[in-house]
């Protein structure tokens, strides 16, 4: 069984104590209190534990102080405590992925094990997508659904064995996913929780594969997109490394044990600061899956938007045998609204649960934004929003309530940003 | 961080620089473009709009995040900084020559520190 993913120490529970909302109700600042801010903070009041504009239940990730020392702006997400940027700024630390590498932690990412017999199975029922036709050593993306259509979380399973999988989930759903996955469990099967056991990295960017490769055995690294290798020693630490990210690039994330997160993380910076590798905060993630046009949780998709909607409908195998969700994104058919790509052609930034509209003076909007930002790389401002079908071709012409203003809006074909 | 000595500050980070009794500059402070981070919108008011002491006139665009920018004065505006609407980035390389609005007929003026009891106000939050 997997050694390197068990029997580790939790992370010590850490409290805020007001740390990191000094700027409370300081004008043009003012922004540092408000949770709408970073879009994905969002997610922050609703998840376990956390209490809203408090502060007592954040965790540190084992690289807290490694972050702070690095001079990280720490801001409170999904229950952790982890810089939002660093010195260099979002847009550099943006750009540095775009064409060098960046590297982020993502320790906050919950990690549930899943095996036995009847693991397999398991899986087929609780997730959308079919793990039927797939290899040890793949990783595979799959929305897992409430019998209503709407979605749970969104995760990635790492196959080890027909009996065993990996299953990497959204730090704010941890929990309740690991209560809906157990409350659905059914036979010889085996659910552990090891996030606390678990650090994450992500090393991304064109120049990831050099950086990395010096690190290890020659011709060891996961060569396939979404493919990885249970145990690797990365400069003699053992990890867990895929080939996977959240950015748009090619890139690695790699799992290892928590008190050696910050050994690799410098070990990771040293070899790659030669090329260019910057330390990247949560702000330039999620810049890079917007202009990447990566669907978040709790924004592009949640319990009232079913995968289809969000145009995930390539990992809903409505062929496969019965699974929850099944029966009610049959009964819906095509959705009547989908997730589109808004490229802003007036002046301005629209940003998440802006209403929409079809028209300049139209009275009624007819969707909402999900997410939505200026781009670093594309430079210009972009958009997702949820509209309906007959709003959605390319090329249509809509319209963003930004605080009062109506700014126009093209539908553009999704991602914004392909490499 | 800088804080020239000529200027005054309201304790929301706006600076005021008074070219006579009744003329104004106002933008926002070096600690503000540094807390704000990379900024890549403004969008200003128009020439001729009035501005209240304390009350919003204008917001900033950081990568992540919107925030209002108040008016230390009241007056009439008669000129924005156009160069901001191209290139926002001027307020991070250089927040005092990057002036948002000038003010004319100033009649008011909120709360105001010195450059010295600004800084102090600053170093008490760190």
């Amino acid at each position: 069984m997997d050694e390197t993913l068990e029997s580790r120490k939790a992370p010590k529970k850490q409290s805020l104590q007001g740390e990191s909302f000094r700027y409370q109700n300081r004008g043009v600042l003012t922004f540092f209190q408000c949770a709408s801010v970073f879009c994905y903070m969002g997610d922050h009041a609703k998840c376990f534990g956390a209490k809203e504009g408090g502060s007592e239940m954040e965790l540190k990730t084992p690289l807290y102080d490694a972050h702070v020392a690095a001079g990280g702006k720490i801001v409170p997400f999904g229950g952790y405590l982890l810089p939002v940027q660093y010195g260099a700024g979002v847009i550099a630390e943006h750009m540095a992925v775009r064409t060098k590498a960046g590297l982020f932690d993502v320790s906050h990412m919950g990690e549930l094990l899943l095996n036995g017999k009847d693991a397999f199975k398991n899986l087929q029922y609780l997730l959308t997508n079919d793990f039927t036709a797939m290899a040890d050593g793949d990783c595979r993306y799959s929305p897992m659904c409430y019998p209503t259509g709407g979605v749970v979380d969104d995760l990635l399973v790492y196959k080890y064995a027909d009996d065993d999988y990996l299953l990497v989930v959204n730090a704010s759903n941890r929990h309740k996913d690991a209560e809906w996955i157990r409350g659905h469990l059914q036979g010889d099967v085996e659910f552990r929780d090891i996030s606390d056991q678990t650090a994450q990295l992500a090393l991304q960017g064109p120049l990831a594969h050099q950086i990395l490769e010096p690190l290890v055995s020659v011709g060891t690294l996961p060569e396939k997109y979404y493919s990885f290798v249970p145990y690797l020693e990365v400069a003699g630490i053992r990890c867990l490394v895929s080939r996977t990210g959240y950015t748009g690039e090619d890139g690695y994330e790699l799992y290892c044990a928590p008190e050696e997160a910050t050994e690799l993380w410098n070990k990771l910076l040293e070899a790659g600061e030669p090329l260019g590798l910057i330390p990247c905060g949560l702000g330039a993630r999620d810049t890079l899956r917007l202009e990447a046009a990566m669907p978040l949780y709790g924004h592009e998709m949640d319990e009232n938007i079913t995968p289809v909607e969000t145009g995930l409908g390539f990992f809903v195998k409505m062929d496969k045998e019965d699974f929850i969700g099944k029966a009610a994104m049959a009964a819906q058919g095509k959705p009547a609204r989908k997730r589109v790509g808004l490229k802003l052609t007036d002046r301005g930034i629209a940003r998440e649960a802006c209403d929409v509209y079809a028209a300049a003076e139209a009275a009624e909007p007819v969707g909402r934004t999900t997410s939505g930002t200026h781009c670093p790389y594309l430079g210009y401002a972009v958009a997702m929003a949820l509209v309906p079908v007959g709003s959605a071709a390319l090329g249509t012409a809509l319209w963003i309530d930004v605080r009062g203003r109506r700014l126009r809006a093209e539908v553009v074909k999704l991602p914004f940003y392909k490499r | 961080m800088n804080y020239p000595k000529e200027l005054f500050y309201m304790k929301s980070h706006e600076w005021v620089k008074f070219l006579d009794d009744a003329t104004a500059l106002v933008g926002i402070s070096d600690h503000a473009q540094d807390a704000l981070g990379d900024l890549v919108f403004v969008n200003l008011p128009q020439a001729e709009d009035a501005v209240t002491a304390g009350e919003s006139f204008a917001d900033v665009e950081s990568v992540k995040a919107v925030s209002d920018v108040y008016s230390p004065v009241t007056g009439t505006i008669a000129e924005i900084n156009e160069a901001l609407l191209d290139s926002p980035e001027l307020l991070n390389q250089d927040p005092y020559g990057a002036w948002m609005i000038k003010v004319v007929n100033v009649t008011d003026h909120a709360d105001l520190l010195s450059a010295e009891d600004y800084e102090k106000m600053i170093a008490e939050e760190a």
